[in-house]
């Protein structure tokens, strides 16, 4: 049966110790770390922007460092107020499910701009300005994948790792150790799979990237939720981590929620890609 | 609105403030972030500013002037749009006033995410960087704010320049969306016991239907530009005919930012004026509620109406008349805004000091924009004067004279309140006669320049347009010369301001914010207040 949860110490069921204010809210002690980030961030853009233009691509080596390291940093200052008592008190972590959809909310119209993209060129070709009636999509002569090959074992993949969090988080809020870490660690390598057999996709693909608008719609859409499947699968295996050292209580578990509801953002946006993208944006077939 | 009651503070030993550095840079706290945007703000606004005198400077007389060419003239006409936009007006408004007085006004210690609202002022200085370094890169980025393609793709700007200046706004970007998404999460879960949301400060309601624009709107414009920033330097055709792509469709995507976006720099200022009209006439504001669900109908709507900025870009008649009727529909609650100030005044107690004078001009001079702006709403008569110097008129009318004077209006309101200081009133009088008329005597004959069909973005004209462009001109040396009076002013208001207690302004002023001290302690409401 279940093995019991690891709980951290002074963080017992039920018990909310008490605020070091009167009030319930989390007053943030100074921090060095947006400004670090924020110059990272600089660094990072600058890196893009010398790279494209000089081939000099050590700035931008650079600003992904910085930016990595201002989140480890940052994010490991949460996660000791986290533990320490008292200071994500249940408000405060209101506040943290309000800034997460938040976040998921404003992903979810930067994608809004490239399926904007694609249904500007899909659904009315011969509208498009400049178009030669009768244009179609896929523009004539583009090959497009096969939905039902890779794409769809992907939506399996991706349905299936929703499944398997799902799992996970039921494990949790049931005190099932076991279960938590089992569910987290195959969603965790679910997520690698998808992101592997993405990789191959784009490998065998019939267009270049730079082959017209069609791959470019094609690429920045597929290629921005690829990303978010990668920042995904870092944050459910940073909770992985967390969970093998005992970090989950069914009462407070933030932090695999979030990851979770990300998750589950990714999943969504991806079926919005199979079926408009993949299904009804299918042209000629290749053949293998 | 709310009344407070009970609100006490306890200057004890708990209310140190940081040493010098980590108060300043590694800040977690809304007042000083809020100040170091405003204190932004102002740097940002005199060089935005004083690259419009040196338009004015140019449009003085026919011919060419100052500037070598129409590249350098439009790199400064996007430098000087960018810069108002995303590092004066928004920053002003949003960082700094929305900093310093949402928590307050809601009864709130601080922000929700105080580390997070740092970075969002940082975020501001390397793409502040960003975009002044790539006016001395290559051609300069000289598409205008729109940034409009193909005259913003590789093929006319092929330096770094361009990729500079998105790149700038990819940060400001992400500086906007982490505030609006602070912004919402403090508003939506932090307001004292009694705080509902139909008795929240107007202020406060203003600042959450921006955050909800910002953080709908700007990831759009995010994508957008990482589509421009592809096709320049990656080999993508989103907007290049040559791969299929289409120019238009960097039209829609952008307006569907930029519409939301020009209701994100007003609707604070829609907030900031009816506390200002409500206190200096001594009356609570007309039709709390209506005022309040009004500026979420300008919200809304605000989000189905972005075409109307391309009636010439061959939309077919129908689009075109779906977009004019929206449109239009938008001068209802405005409408609603603007006749409920006016009631708010109606019998009441009128102070005419400094910060009323700029809210009255405010609503007298927002509204001839708006009005202009339903002209303009028309497709058939934007045919004629899209592009042209009326459209100018128009956006300045609502921004520089609408936003700005909001801004103004805001810092005269509470300047007392941030420092402990009162600014002096006879050169705060001066700095509005003289900016009024300033700005006004700048943009009213542009319209005239516009209707009689003078084009935006060019550094010369026929010498038929010679004799507003003058006037035109002049009008902006009297508004630089009243910057300089502001100057003067913040410099009085440091050195020598009268020090001011909690309520400054009497009993017209009801918020929150006049109950605790001037300047209010580092960490506001240790104890919470209750609202009646």
């Amino acid at each position: 049966m279940a093995t019991p949860m690891a709980t951290p110490m002074e963080m017992t069921a039920g018990a909310e110790p008490p605020a070091p204010h009167k009030h319930p809210y989390h007053l943030v002690d100074p921090s060095p770390w947006p400004l670090v980030g924020a110059f990272s961030g600089g660094a990072f853009v600058l890196g893009i922007i010398l790279g494209a233009h000089y081939g000099n691509w050590w700035m931008l080596y650079l600003g992904i460092a910085a930016v990595l390291t201002t989140m480890f940093f940052w994010w490991r200052d949460v996660l000791k107020e986290s533990n320490t008592p008292g200071i994500h008190t249940p408000i405060v972590r209101i506040g943290l499910r309000y800034g997460m959809t938040l976040f998921i909310a404003s992903e979810v119209m930067f994608f809004v701009a490239f399926f904007w993209a694609w249904f500007h060129y899909a659904l009315y070709p011969s509208q498009v300005s400049g178009a030669v009636a009768p244009a179609v999509w896929p523009p004539k002569g583009t090959l497009t994948f096969d939905p039902f090959g890779l794409p769809f074992l992907n939506t399996m993949i991706l349905l299936l790792s929703g499944c398997t969090v799902t799992w996970a988080h039921h494990a949790l809020l049931n005190k099932d150790r076991r279960g938590l870490i089992v569910g987290l660690a195959i969603t965790v390598a679910l997520g690698l799979l998808f992101s592997t057999l993405q990789a191959i996709e784009y490998a065998e693909a019939p267009f270049k990237f730079t082959g017209g608008v069609y791959p470019s719609t094609f690429f920045l859409a597929t290629g921005f939720h690829g990303f978010h499947v990668m920042v995904g699968t870092t944050f459910l295996a940073v909770c992985l981590i967390r969970a093998i050292r005992g970090a989950f209580t069914p009462e407070r578990h933030f932090g695999f929620e979030a990851a979770a509801w990300y998750w589950h953002f990714v999943d969504v946006v991806w079926l919005f890609l199979f079926v408009c993208i993949y299904v009804l944006g299918a042209g000629e077939i290749m053949q293998h | 609105m709310a009344t407070a009651t009970d609100t006490h503070h306890h200057d004890d030993h708990h209310d140190h403030a940081p040493p010098f550095f980590q108060r300043w840079f590694f800040s977690t706290n809304h007042k000083d972030i809020g100040t170091l945007y405003l204190v932004f703000s102002v740097i940002a606004g005199i060089i935005g500013g004083g690259l419009s005198v040196l338009m004015r400077m140019e449009l003085q007389n026919p011919g060419m002037q100052y500037f070598a060419d129409g590249q350098t003239w439009n790199s400064i006409v996007s430098a000087h749009g960018l810069i108002m936009v995303f590092f004066v007006v928004m920053p002003a408004l949003i960082g700094g006033f929305g900093n310093w007085f949402v928590p307050i006004m809601i009864g709130a210690p601080d922000m929700a995410f105080p580390r997070m609202n740092n970075i969002s002022f940082w975020l501001l200085v390397p793409a502040f960087l960003l975009l002044g370094a790539s006016a001395f890169v290559g051609e300069g980025p000289g598409a205008g704010w729109t940034i409009y393609t193909p005259l913003s793709d590789s093929q006319f700007h092929p330096s770094p320049a361009m990729d500079m200046a998105l790149f700038s706004l990819h940060l400001a970007g992400a500086s906007s969306i982490m505030g609006a998404a602070n912004f919402i999460t403090t508003i939506l879960n932090m307001r004292a016991p009694g705080m509902t949301l139909h008795k929240m400060p107007l202020f406060v309601w203003s600042m959450l239907v921006t955050a909800f624009l910002l953080l709908l709107a700007v990831p759009v414009l995010a994508g957008v530009i990482t589509m421009l920033i592809t096709d320049r330097n990656f080999g993508t055709a989103f907007f290049r005919p040559e791969g299929g792509g289409d120019p238009v469709l960097f039209q829609h995507l952008f307006w569907f930012f930029g519409h939301p976006e020009v209701y994100i720099m007003i609707l604070p200022g829609f907030g900031i004026v009816s506390h200002i009209i409500s206190t200096f006439s001594r009356k609570p504001v007309f039709g709390y509620l209506g005022m309040a669900y009004a500026m979420v109908a300008i919200g809304v709507v605000g989000f189905v109406v972005w075409a109307h900025h391309m009636y010439t870009s061959g939309m077919d008649v129908d689009t075109r008349a779906y977009f004019m009727a929206a449109t239009m529909v938008i001068a209802v609650p405005t409408g609603i805004k603007i006749f409920s100030w006016i009631a708010t005044m109606w019998g009441g107690s009128i102070e005419l000091r400094t910060p009323m004078l700029f809210a009255i001009g405010f609503i007298a001079l927002f509204t001839i924009g708006g009005v202009t702006g339903v002209k303009l709403a028309n497709a058939g008569a934007d045919v004629v004067l899209h592009n042209t110097y009326y459209v100018v008129a128009h956006f300045h009318y609502v921004l520089s004279l609408g936003a700005v004077f909001s801004i103004f209006a805001g810092w005269y309101y509470w300047i007392g309140k941030m420092s402990g200081r009162q600014y002096p009133e006879f050169w705060g009088k001066v700095h509005f006669w003289l900016f009024f008329a300033g700005a006004n005597i700048t943009f009213f004959p542009q319209h005239f320049l516009g209707a009689q069909g003078m084009p935006r973005r060019y550094p010369d004209y026929p010498d038929a347009f010679w004799g507003w462009n003058m006037i035109s001109s002049l009008g902006s040396y009297l508004s630089a010369a009243s910057v300089l009076v502001f100057l003067y002013v913040v410099y009085r208001t440091f050195t020598s301001g009268e020090r001011v207690g909690a309520n400054y302004w009497g009993p017209g002023a009801t918020t929150l914010e006049w109950q605790v001290s001037s300047p209010p302690p580092f960490h506001t409401f240790e104890e919470l207040p209750r609202i009646r």
